[in-house]
Protein backbone atom coordinates (compact mmCIF):
# COMPACT_ATOMS: atom_id res chain seq x y z
CA UNK A 1 0.00 0.00 0.00
CA UNK A 2 1.88 3.33 -1.17
CA UNK A 3 -0.94 5.58 -0.43
CA UNK A 4 0.82 8.88 0.82
CA UNK A 5 3.27 8.46 -1.97
CA UNK A 6 0.42 8.27 -5.04
CA UNK A 7 -1.74 11.60 -3.14
CA UNK A 8 0.70 13.46 -2.99
CA UNK A 9 1.38 13.80 -6.74
CA UNK A 10 -1.90 13.91 -7.59
CA UNK A 11 -1.98 17.38 -8.44
CA UNK A 12 0.76 17.34 -11.14
CA UNK A 13 -0.48 13.78 -12.21
CA UNK A 14 -3.96 15.13 -12.64
CA UNK A 15 -3.67 18.34 -14.27
CA UNK A 16 0.27 19.07 -14.84
CA UNK A 17 0.07 21.49 -12.28
CA UNK A 18 4.11 22.36 -11.87
CA UNK A 19 5.52 25.46 -10.64
CA UNK A 20 7.44 28.76 -12.20
CA UNK A 21 10.41 30.43 -10.70
CA UNK A 22 9.70 34.17 -9.46
CA UNK A 23 13.42 34.98 -10.60
CA UNK A 24 13.81 33.79 -14.29
CA UNK A 25 10.21 32.82 -15.25
CA UNK A 26 11.66 29.62 -16.11
CA UNK A 27 8.77 26.66 -16.04
CA UNK A 28 9.15 23.90 -13.92
CA UNK A 29 7.92 19.95 -14.45
CA UNK A 30 7.49 18.18 -11.78
CA UNK A 31 7.46 20.73 -9.47
CA UNK A 32 10.92 20.13 -7.18
CA UNK A 33 10.77 24.23 -5.43
CA UNK A 34 13.97 24.75 -6.40
CA UNK A 35 14.53 26.51 -9.76
CA UNK A 36 16.78 23.97 -12.06
CA UNK A 37 17.99 27.00 -14.19
CA UNK A 38 18.48 29.46 -11.99
CA UNK A 39 19.10 28.05 -8.47
CA UNK A 40 16.76 29.98 -6.84
CA UNK A 41 14.14 28.79 -4.74
CA UNK A 42 10.47 28.60 -6.67
CA UNK A 43 7.29 27.37 -5.30
CA UNK A 44 4.85 29.33 -7.30
CA UNK A 45 2.23 26.80 -8.46
CA UNK A 46 1.72 26.75 -12.48
CA UNK A 47 -0.79 25.22 -14.96
CA UNK A 48 0.94 23.95 -17.88
CA UNK A 49 -1.46 24.07 -20.84
CA UNK A 50 -0.78 19.95 -21.38
CA UNK A 51 0.06 20.99 -25.14
CA UNK A 52 3.50 19.55 -26.30
CA UNK A 53 5.62 17.70 -28.91
CA UNK A 54 6.77 14.13 -29.16
CA UNK A 55 10.70 14.54 -29.02
CA UNK A 56 11.08 10.87 -29.34
CA UNK A 57 9.19 7.46 -28.27
CA UNK A 58 9.92 3.71 -27.79
CA UNK A 59 7.26 0.88 -27.96
CA UNK A 60 6.76 -0.94 -24.67
CA UNK A 61 6.36 -4.74 -25.13
CA UNK A 62 7.41 -6.18 -21.90
CA UNK A 63 5.85 -4.30 -19.35
CA UNK A 64 6.80 -3.39 -15.92
CA UNK A 65 4.66 -4.98 -12.81
CA UNK A 66 1.44 -2.81 -13.44
CA UNK A 67 1.46 -2.50 -16.37
CA UNK A 68 1.16 -5.63 -17.78
CA UNK A 69 -2.41 -5.19 -18.86
CA UNK A 70 -1.47 -2.32 -21.31
CA UNK A 71 0.61 -3.33 -23.82
CA UNK A 72 1.88 -2.79 -26.47
CA UNK A 73 1.84 0.76 -25.56
CA UNK A 74 4.45 3.78 -26.79
CA UNK A 75 6.19 5.83 -24.29
CA UNK A 76 7.46 9.26 -25.47
CA UNK A 77 9.57 12.00 -24.29
CA UNK A 78 7.39 14.82 -24.77
CA UNK A 79 8.88 18.32 -25.02
CA UNK A 80 6.17 20.73 -23.39
CA UNK A 81 4.80 24.10 -24.74
CA UNK A 82 6.65 26.10 -21.83
CA UNK A 83 10.06 24.32 -22.39
CA UNK A 84 10.36 21.40 -19.46
CA UNK A 85 10.65 17.52 -21.23
CA UNK A 86 8.78 14.81 -19.70
CA UNK A 87 8.38 11.02 -20.04
CA UNK A 88 4.42 9.80 -20.29
CA UNK A 89 2.50 7.15 -22.11
CA UNK A 90 0.90 7.78 -25.66
CA UNK A 91 -2.44 7.26 -26.18
CA UNK A 92 -5.63 6.96 -28.29
CA UNK A 93 -3.23 6.41 -30.86
CA UNK A 94 -5.96 4.78 -33.56
CA UNK A 95 -3.95 4.01 -36.72
CA UNK A 96 -2.55 7.26 -37.48
CA UNK A 97 1.59 6.50 -37.46
CA UNK A 98 4.03 8.49 -34.77
CA UNK A 99 6.07 10.35 -36.00
CA UNK A 100 9.23 12.92 -33.92
CA UNK A 101 7.45 16.32 -33.42
CA UNK A 102 3.85 15.08 -33.83
CA UNK A 103 1.61 17.70 -31.91
CA UNK A 104 0.25 16.47 -28.40
CA UNK A 105 -2.18 17.54 -26.16
CA UNK A 106 -2.28 16.22 -22.04
CA UNK A 107 -5.13 13.74 -20.98
CA UNK A 108 -6.61 12.43 -17.69
CA UNK A 109 -5.99 8.97 -17.91
CA UNK A 110 -5.85 5.36 -15.63
CA UNK A 111 -2.61 4.69 -15.45
CA UNK A 112 -2.80 1.46 -13.32
CA UNK A 113 -4.19 0.06 -10.25
CA UNK A 114 -2.10 -0.28 -7.28
CA UNK A 115 -1.19 -3.91 -6.61
CA UNK A 116 -4.36 -6.34 -7.83
CA UNK A 117 -8.20 -5.73 -8.32
CA UNK A 118 -8.73 -4.19 -4.87
CA UNK A 119 -6.35 -0.95 -4.70
CA UNK A 120 -6.04 2.35 -5.28
CA UNK A 121 -7.06 3.24 -9.22
CA UNK A 122 -4.12 5.38 -9.98
CA UNK A 123 -5.26 8.39 -12.54
CA UNK A 124 -2.56 10.83 -13.98
CA UNK A 125 -1.49 12.27 -17.71
CA UNK A 126 -0.68 10.60 -20.46
CA UNK A 127 -0.60 11.97 -23.90
CA UNK A 128 -2.74 11.68 -27.72
CA UNK A 129 -2.17 12.79 -31.21
CA UNK A 130 -3.60 16.55 -30.85
CA UNK A 131 -7.24 16.14 -31.70
CA UNK A 132 -8.31 19.15 -34.35
CA UNK A 133 -11.61 20.56 -34.17
CA UNK B 1 -59.35 9.78 2.77
CA UNK B 2 -58.11 13.24 1.32
CA UNK B 3 -57.37 13.73 -2.24
CA UNK B 4 -54.10 13.21 -4.06
CA UNK B 5 -52.67 16.18 -4.68
CA UNK B 6 -51.97 16.47 -8.90
CA UNK B 7 -51.11 20.32 -9.14
CA UNK B 8 -47.16 20.20 -8.60
CA UNK B 9 -45.56 22.72 -10.96
CA UNK B 10 -42.20 22.45 -12.82
CA UNK B 11 -39.21 22.80 -11.13
CA UNK B 12 -38.11 26.67 -11.91
CA UNK B 13 -36.10 28.04 -9.82
CA UNK B 14 -36.97 31.98 -8.23
CA UNK B 15 -33.48 32.97 -9.27
CA UNK B 16 -33.25 32.14 -13.04
CA UNK B 17 -30.58 30.13 -13.81
CA UNK B 18 -29.05 28.50 -17.08
CA UNK B 19 -26.51 26.63 -18.79
CA UNK B 20 -22.85 28.45 -19.27
CA UNK B 21 -20.26 25.84 -20.34
CA UNK B 22 -21.14 22.58 -21.79
CA UNK B 23 -18.75 19.55 -22.73
CA UNK B 24 -19.56 16.32 -24.30
CA UNK B 25 -16.78 13.36 -24.18
CA UNK B 26 -17.01 9.87 -26.09
CA UNK B 27 -13.72 7.46 -26.95
CA UNK B 28 -12.52 6.99 -29.96
CA UNK B 29 -13.64 3.27 -30.22
CA UNK B 30 -16.65 1.76 -32.63
CA UNK B 31 -17.78 -1.79 -32.16
CA UNK B 32 -20.13 -2.44 -34.95
CA UNK B 33 -23.26 -3.72 -34.36
CA UNK B 34 -22.80 -6.77 -37.05
CA UNK B 35 -19.65 -7.61 -35.01
CA UNK B 36 -21.87 -8.47 -31.81
CA UNK B 37 -24.46 -10.33 -34.34
CA UNK B 38 -21.51 -12.07 -36.19
CA UNK B 39 -20.28 -13.39 -32.52
CA UNK B 40 -23.96 -14.18 -31.44
CA UNK B 41 -26.15 -14.62 -34.03
CA UNK B 42 -24.25 -15.90 -36.54
CA UNK B 43 -24.72 -12.49 -38.67
CA UNK B 44 -27.99 -12.91 -38.95
CA UNK B 45 -31.21 -10.75 -37.48
CA UNK B 46 -31.35 -6.74 -37.35
CA UNK B 47 -29.50 -4.75 -35.71
CA UNK B 48 -30.71 -2.18 -33.18
CA UNK B 49 -27.95 0.55 -34.17
CA UNK B 50 -24.51 0.99 -36.68
CA UNK B 51 -21.97 0.89 -33.99
CA UNK B 52 -21.62 1.87 -30.41
CA UNK B 53 -18.10 4.05 -28.95
CA UNK B 54 -15.66 1.54 -26.40
CA UNK B 55 -13.81 3.02 -24.15
CA UNK B 56 -10.56 2.56 -24.29
CA UNK B 57 -8.19 0.33 -21.67
CA UNK B 58 -6.91 3.74 -19.72
CA UNK B 59 -10.48 5.22 -19.69
CA UNK B 60 -13.59 5.09 -17.05
CA UNK B 61 -15.97 7.60 -16.06
CA UNK B 62 -13.75 9.30 -13.66
CA UNK B 63 -11.37 9.79 -16.71
CA UNK B 64 -13.94 10.75 -19.26
CA UNK B 65 -15.85 13.01 -16.74
CA UNK B 66 -12.82 14.90 -16.28
CA UNK B 67 -12.48 15.64 -20.01
CA UNK B 68 -16.10 17.02 -20.65
CA UNK B 69 -15.64 19.02 -17.47
CA UNK B 70 -12.81 20.59 -19.04
CA UNK B 71 -14.89 21.07 -22.28
CA UNK B 72 -17.64 22.72 -20.19
CA UNK B 73 -14.98 24.88 -18.28
CA UNK B 74 -13.41 26.35 -21.18
CA UNK B 75 -16.48 27.43 -23.04
CA UNK B 76 -17.79 28.98 -19.60
CA UNK B 77 -14.69 31.27 -19.42
CA UNK B 78 -15.01 30.96 -15.76
CA UNK B 79 -12.31 29.80 -13.36
CA UNK B 80 -12.44 26.41 -11.74
CA UNK B 81 -12.15 27.50 -7.97
CA UNK B 82 -15.75 29.33 -8.58
CA UNK B 83 -17.65 26.04 -9.15
CA UNK B 84 -19.26 25.08 -5.83
CA UNK B 85 -20.53 21.68 -6.95
CA UNK B 86 -19.33 18.64 -8.47
CA UNK B 87 -21.78 16.32 -8.91
CA UNK B 88 -21.06 13.10 -11.31
CA UNK B 89 -24.14 10.77 -12.80
CA UNK B 90 -23.54 7.72 -13.85
CA UNK B 91 -24.20 3.66 -13.23
CA UNK B 92 -20.21 2.54 -13.94
CA UNK B 93 -18.41 4.59 -11.34
CA UNK B 94 -15.03 2.69 -11.08
CA UNK B 95 -15.72 2.43 -7.06
CA UNK B 96 -18.59 1.12 -5.30
CA UNK B 97 -17.32 3.13 -2.04
CA UNK B 98 -14.83 6.64 -2.81
CA UNK B 99 -17.23 9.66 -4.70
CA UNK B 100 -15.69 9.97 -8.32
CA UNK B 101 -16.18 13.56 -7.94
CA UNK B 102 -13.90 14.05 -5.43
CA UNK B 103 -11.29 12.89 -8.35
CA UNK B 104 -12.76 14.88 -11.06
CA UNK B 105 -13.21 18.03 -9.08
CA UNK B 106 -9.43 17.81 -7.86
CA UNK B 107 -8.55 17.13 -11.47
CA UNK B 108 -10.48 20.08 -12.54
CA UNK B 109 -8.59 22.36 -9.70
CA UNK B 110 -12.28 22.97 -7.79
CA UNK B 111 -11.38 21.25 -4.33
CA UNK B 112 -11.06 21.87 -1.30
CA UNK B 113 -14.38 24.86 -1.03
CA UNK B 114 -17.02 22.77 -3.08
CA UNK B 115 -19.92 20.18 -2.77
CA UNK B 116 -18.87 16.54 -4.35
CA UNK B 117 -20.90 13.50 -4.61
CA UNK B 118 -22.12 10.86 -7.18
CA UNK B 119 -25.45 10.25 -8.63
CA UNK B 120 -27.13 6.98 -9.44
CA UNK B 121 -30.33 6.67 -11.11
CA UNK B 122 -29.72 4.06 -13.85
CA UNK B 123 -29.86 6.39 -17.08
CA UNK B 124 -30.68 9.98 -15.53
CA UNK B 125 -28.21 10.18 -12.95
CA UNK B 126 -26.82 12.79 -14.73
CA UNK B 127 -29.90 14.85 -15.65
CA UNK B 128 -30.71 14.26 -11.98
CA UNK B 129 -27.67 16.12 -11.05
CA UNK B 130 -29.08 19.00 -13.60
CA UNK B 131 -31.88 19.38 -11.36
CA UNK B 132 -29.78 19.24 -8.23
CA UNK B 133 -27.28 22.29 -9.53
CA UNK B 134 -30.64 24.39 -10.86
CA UNK B 135 -31.28 24.05 -6.91
CA UNK B 136 -28.07 24.74 -6.00
CA UNK B 137 -27.56 27.86 -7.95
CA UNK B 138 -31.26 29.04 -8.04
CA UNK B 139 -31.50 29.38 -4.27
CA UNK B 140 -28.45 31.73 -4.88
CA UNK B 141 -26.18 29.16 -2.75
CA UNK B 142 -23.51 28.66 -5.22
CA UNK B 143 -22.98 30.91 -8.70
CA UNK B 144 -21.81 27.59 -10.48
CA UNK B 145 -22.81 23.93 -10.02
CA UNK B 146 -21.13 21.31 -12.56
CA UNK B 147 -23.59 17.91 -13.29
CA UNK B 148 -22.21 15.27 -15.07
CA UNK B 149 -23.89 12.19 -16.84
CA UNK B 150 -21.12 9.59 -18.20
CA UNK B 151 -20.91 6.11 -18.62
CA UNK B 152 -18.94 3.26 -19.71
CA UNK B 153 -22.45 1.14 -19.86
CA UNK B 154 -22.07 -3.12 -18.99
CA UNK B 155 -23.88 -5.45 -20.92
CA UNK B 156 -23.73 -9.43 -20.46
CA UNK B 157 -22.07 -11.23 -23.57
CA UNK B 158 -24.37 -12.02 -26.00
CA UNK B 159 -27.35 -10.20 -24.43
CA UNK B 160 -29.39 -7.72 -26.60
CA UNK B 161 -27.96 -4.88 -24.88
CA UNK B 162 -24.57 -5.92 -25.68
CA UNK B 163 -25.32 -4.10 -28.98
CA UNK B 164 -25.87 -0.98 -27.46
CA UNK B 165 -24.29 -0.65 -24.14
CA UNK B 166 -21.40 2.54 -25.02
CA UNK B 167 -19.76 5.12 -23.36
CA UNK B 168 -19.54 8.57 -23.20
CA UNK B 169 -21.31 11.15 -21.65
CA UNK B 170 -21.35 15.39 -21.22
CA UNK B 171 -20.93 17.91 -18.94
CA UNK B 172 -23.42 20.96 -18.19
CA UNK B 173 -22.03 23.59 -16.30
CA UNK B 174 -25.40 25.46 -14.68
CA UNK B 175 -25.02 29.23 -13.47
CA UNK B 176 -26.86 32.40 -13.73
CA UNK B 177 -29.53 32.94 -16.43
CA UNK B 178 -27.83 36.32 -16.88
CA UNK B 179 -24.74 34.51 -18.30
CA UNK B 180 -26.24 31.28 -19.64
CA UNK B 181 -25.54 30.09 -23.35
CA UNK B 182 -28.94 28.69 -23.05
CA UNK B 183 -31.30 29.87 -20.06
CA UNK B 184 -33.61 26.96 -18.44
CA UNK B 185 -37.47 27.73 -18.75
CA UNK B 186 -38.33 25.03 -16.80
CA UNK B 187 -37.84 21.56 -15.66
CA UNK B 188 -40.33 18.62 -15.04
CA UNK B 189 -39.72 14.91 -13.23
CA UNK B 190 -42.16 11.96 -13.80
CA UNK B 191 -40.96 9.06 -11.57
CA UNK B 192 -42.48 5.97 -10.16
CA UNK B 193 -41.50 2.13 -9.52
CA UNK B 194 -40.94 0.28 -12.48
CA UNK B 195 -38.78 -2.35 -12.46
CA UNK B 196 -37.70 -2.47 -16.38
CA UNK B 197 -33.99 -2.86 -15.69
CA UNK B 198 -31.64 -3.28 -12.79
CA UNK B 199 -28.15 -4.58 -11.66
CA UNK B 200 -27.73 -5.90 -7.83
CA UNK B 201 -24.68 -4.96 -5.85
CA UNK B 202 -21.66 -6.93 -6.77
CA UNK B 203 -23.36 -8.31 -10.21
CA UNK B 204 -21.38 -7.69 -13.42
CA UNK B 205 -24.28 -6.87 -15.85
CA UNK B 206 -27.89 -5.92 -15.40
CA UNK B 207 -30.89 -7.69 -15.82
CA UNK B 208 -33.62 -6.20 -17.87
CA UNK B 209 -37.40 -7.11 -18.37
CA UNK B 210 -37.33 -7.39 -21.98
CA UNK B 211 -40.34 -5.87 -23.93
CA UNK B 212 -41.33 -4.59 -20.45
CA UNK B 213 -38.51 -1.92 -20.90
CA UNK B 214 -40.47 -0.33 -23.63
CA UNK B 215 -44.35 1.08 -22.94
CA UNK B 216 -44.53 0.72 -18.71
CA UNK B 217 -41.12 2.21 -19.05
CA UNK B 218 -39.62 4.49 -21.18
CA UNK B 219 -42.62 5.67 -23.17
CA UNK B 220 -44.92 6.36 -20.41
CA UNK B 221 -42.25 8.25 -17.92
CA UNK B 222 -40.88 10.21 -21.27
CA UNK B 223 -44.64 10.84 -22.03
CA UNK B 224 -45.16 11.70 -18.87
CA UNK B 225 -42.67 14.52 -18.24
CA UNK B 226 -42.25 15.99 -21.72
CA UNK B 227 -46.56 16.42 -21.49
CA UNK B 228 -46.85 17.67 -18.41
CA UNK B 229 -44.08 20.26 -19.00
CA UNK B 230 -45.44 21.72 -22.09
CA UNK B 231 -49.06 22.21 -20.24
CA UNK B 232 -46.68 23.90 -17.37
CA UNK B 233 -44.58 26.28 -20.05
CA UNK B 234 -47.96 26.77 -22.49
CA UNK B 235 -46.00 25.63 -25.53
CA UNK B 236 -46.40 22.97 -28.54
CA UNK B 237 -43.90 20.27 -29.89
CA UNK B 238 -44.04 22.86 -32.88
CA UNK B 239 -42.48 25.87 -31.06
CA UNK B 240 -39.01 23.72 -30.65
CA UNK B 241 -36.37 23.59 -32.75
CA UNK B 242 -35.37 20.81 -31.36
CA UNK B 243 -35.85 18.02 -28.97
CA UNK B 244 -33.60 14.98 -27.22
CA UNK B 245 -34.66 11.89 -25.57
CA UNK B 246 -32.45 9.38 -23.63
CA UNK B 247 -31.66 7.11 -26.18
CA UNK B 248 -31.13 3.10 -26.01
CA UNK B 249 -31.38 2.57 -29.37
CA UNK B 250 -32.45 4.24 -32.54
CA UNK B 251 -36.02 2.81 -32.48
CA UNK B 252 -37.47 4.12 -29.39
CA UNK B 253 -36.51 8.32 -29.40
CA UNK B 254 -38.11 8.24 -32.70
CA UNK B 255 -41.36 6.83 -31.69
CA UNK B 256 -41.31 8.70 -28.50
CA UNK B 257 -41.47 12.00 -30.53
CA UNK B 258 -43.36 10.59 -32.81
CA UNK B 259 -46.52 9.98 -30.10
CA UNK B 260 -45.52 13.05 -28.51
CA UNK B 261 -45.98 15.26 -31.87
CA UNK B 262 -42.32 16.34 -32.80
CA UNK B 263 -41.09 15.69 -36.04
CA UNK B 264 -38.17 13.79 -37.59
CA UNK B 265 -36.51 16.86 -37.90
CA UNK B 266 -36.78 18.13 -34.99
CA UNK B 267 -35.65 14.82 -33.66
CA UNK B 268 -31.99 14.21 -36.18
CA UNK B 269 -29.84 16.89 -34.71
CA UNK B 270 -29.66 15.05 -31.15
CA UNK B 271 -30.16 11.60 -32.01
CA UNK B 272 -26.63 9.92 -31.84
CA UNK B 273 -27.51 6.41 -30.67
CA UNK B 274 -26.94 5.21 -34.23
CA UNK B 275 -23.34 6.18 -34.19
CA UNK B 276 -21.89 6.26 -30.63
CA UNK B 277 -24.85 3.39 -28.91
CA UNK B 278 -26.77 4.07 -25.85
CA UNK B 279 -24.29 6.12 -23.16
CA UNK B 280 -26.91 5.45 -20.45
CA UNK B 281 -26.37 8.53 -18.05
CA UNK B 282 -24.68 10.48 -20.78
CA UNK B 283 -27.00 9.78 -23.14
CA UNK B 284 -29.79 12.48 -23.29
CA UNK B 285 -27.23 14.90 -22.22
CA UNK B 286 -24.62 14.10 -24.63
CA UNK B 287 -27.76 14.13 -27.39
CA UNK B 288 -27.92 17.93 -26.02
CA UNK B 289 -24.35 18.97 -26.75
CA UNK B 290 -25.08 18.54 -30.19
CA UNK B 291 -27.67 20.30 -30.11
CA UNK B 292 -26.00 23.40 -28.64
CA UNK B 293 -23.38 22.51 -31.26
CA UNK B 294 -25.53 23.55 -33.74
CA UNK B 295 -27.98 26.19 -31.95
CA UNK B 296 -29.52 29.50 -32.98
CA UNK B 297 -30.03 32.12 -30.14
CA UNK B 298 -33.88 32.16 -29.58
CA UNK B 299 -34.29 28.82 -30.24
CA UNK B 300 -36.38 26.55 -28.39
CA UNK B 301 -34.87 23.30 -27.08
CA UNK B 302 -36.51 20.15 -25.09
CA UNK B 303 -34.40 17.36 -23.11
CA UNK B 304 -36.19 14.18 -21.97
CA UNK B 305 -33.77 11.62 -20.02
CA UNK B 306 -35.15 8.62 -18.80
CA UNK B 307 -33.28 6.04 -16.03
CA UNK B 308 -35.06 2.71 -15.29
CA UNK B 309 -36.92 2.16 -12.10
CA UNK B 310 -37.97 4.60 -13.69
CA UNK B 311 -38.22 8.41 -14.09
CA UNK B 312 -37.91 10.47 -16.71
CA UNK B 313 -36.57 14.48 -16.14
CA UNK B 314 -37.60 16.99 -19.40
CA UNK B 315 -35.96 20.23 -18.93
CA UNK B 316 -36.92 23.24 -21.63
CA UNK B 317 -34.02 25.24 -22.98
CA UNK B 318 -34.10 29.07 -24.60
CA UNK B 319 -30.94 29.62 -26.39
CA UNK B 320 -29.10 32.90 -26.42
CA UNK B 321 -26.67 34.69 -28.21
CA UNK B 322 -23.99 33.77 -26.12
CA UNK B 323 -23.95 30.87 -27.76
CA UNK B 324 -22.07 32.07 -30.80
CA UNK B 325 -18.68 33.13 -28.90
CA UNK B 326 -18.41 30.12 -26.96
CA UNK B 327 -19.49 26.87 -28.43
CA UNK B 328 -16.00 27.39 -30.67
CA UNK B 329 -13.67 27.13 -27.52
CA UNK B 330 -13.87 23.47 -27.15
CA UNK B 331 -14.05 20.18 -29.39
CA UNK B 332 -17.42 19.92 -30.61
CA UNK B 333 -19.82 16.62 -30.18
CA UNK B 334 -18.97 15.98 -34.06
CA UNK B 335 -15.59 15.97 -33.53
CA UNK B 336 -15.18 13.27 -31.09
CA UNK B 337 -18.01 10.85 -32.69
CA UNK B 338 -15.76 11.37 -36.14
CA UNK B 339 -12.65 10.53 -34.31
CA UNK B 340 -13.02 6.69 -34.76
CA UNK B 341 -11.35 3.39 -34.36
CA UNK B 342 -13.15 0.13 -35.57
CA UNK B 343 -12.30 -2.80 -33.25
CA UNK B 344 -13.73 -6.26 -33.73
CA UNK B 345 -14.78 -8.24 -30.96
CA UNK B 346 -12.32 -9.47 -29.84
CA UNK B 347 -10.59 -6.63 -29.14
CA UNK B 348 -13.84 -5.12 -27.60
CA UNK B 349 -13.26 -8.16 -24.90
CA UNK B 350 -10.27 -7.33 -24.09
CA UNK B 351 -10.51 -3.76 -23.53
CA UNK B 352 -13.61 -4.27 -21.59
CA UNK B 353 -11.69 -6.39 -19.26
CA UNK B 354 -13.96 -9.67 -20.16
CA UNK B 355 -11.01 -12.07 -20.90
CA UNK B 356 -9.63 -13.05 -17.53
CA UNK B 357 -5.42 -13.04 -17.19
CA UNK B 358 -5.38 -15.00 -13.81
Amino acid sequence: MDIPRHWRLNKQRYALTGEVCPHCQAKIFPPRDVCPECGGEAKTEFGFSGKGEIYSYTNIYNAPEGYEENIPYTVALVKLEEGPMITAQLTDLGDQPLEIGMPVEMITRKIRSDGDERGLLIYGYKFRPLVSA
Amino acid sequence: MTEKRTDFKMLKPSRPVGIIGYGAYVPRYRLPAKEVSRIWRGGSGGEPIKEKSVPGIDEDVVTMSVEAGRNALARAGIQPEEIRAVWVGSESHPYAVKPTSTIVAEALGVTPYTQAGDFEFACKAGTEAMAAAMGLVGSSMGDYALAVGMDTAQAKPGDALEYTAAAGGAAMLIGPAEDALAEIEGALSFVTDTPDFWRRENQKYPEHGGRFTGQPAYFKHITGSVSRLLEELDRKPEDYAAVVFHQPNSKFPRRAARELGFTSQQLETGLLSPRIGNTYSGSAMIGLTAVLDRAQPGELILMASFGSGAGSDAISFLVTDRIIARRGRALSTEDYISRRTEIDYAQYVRIRGKIALK
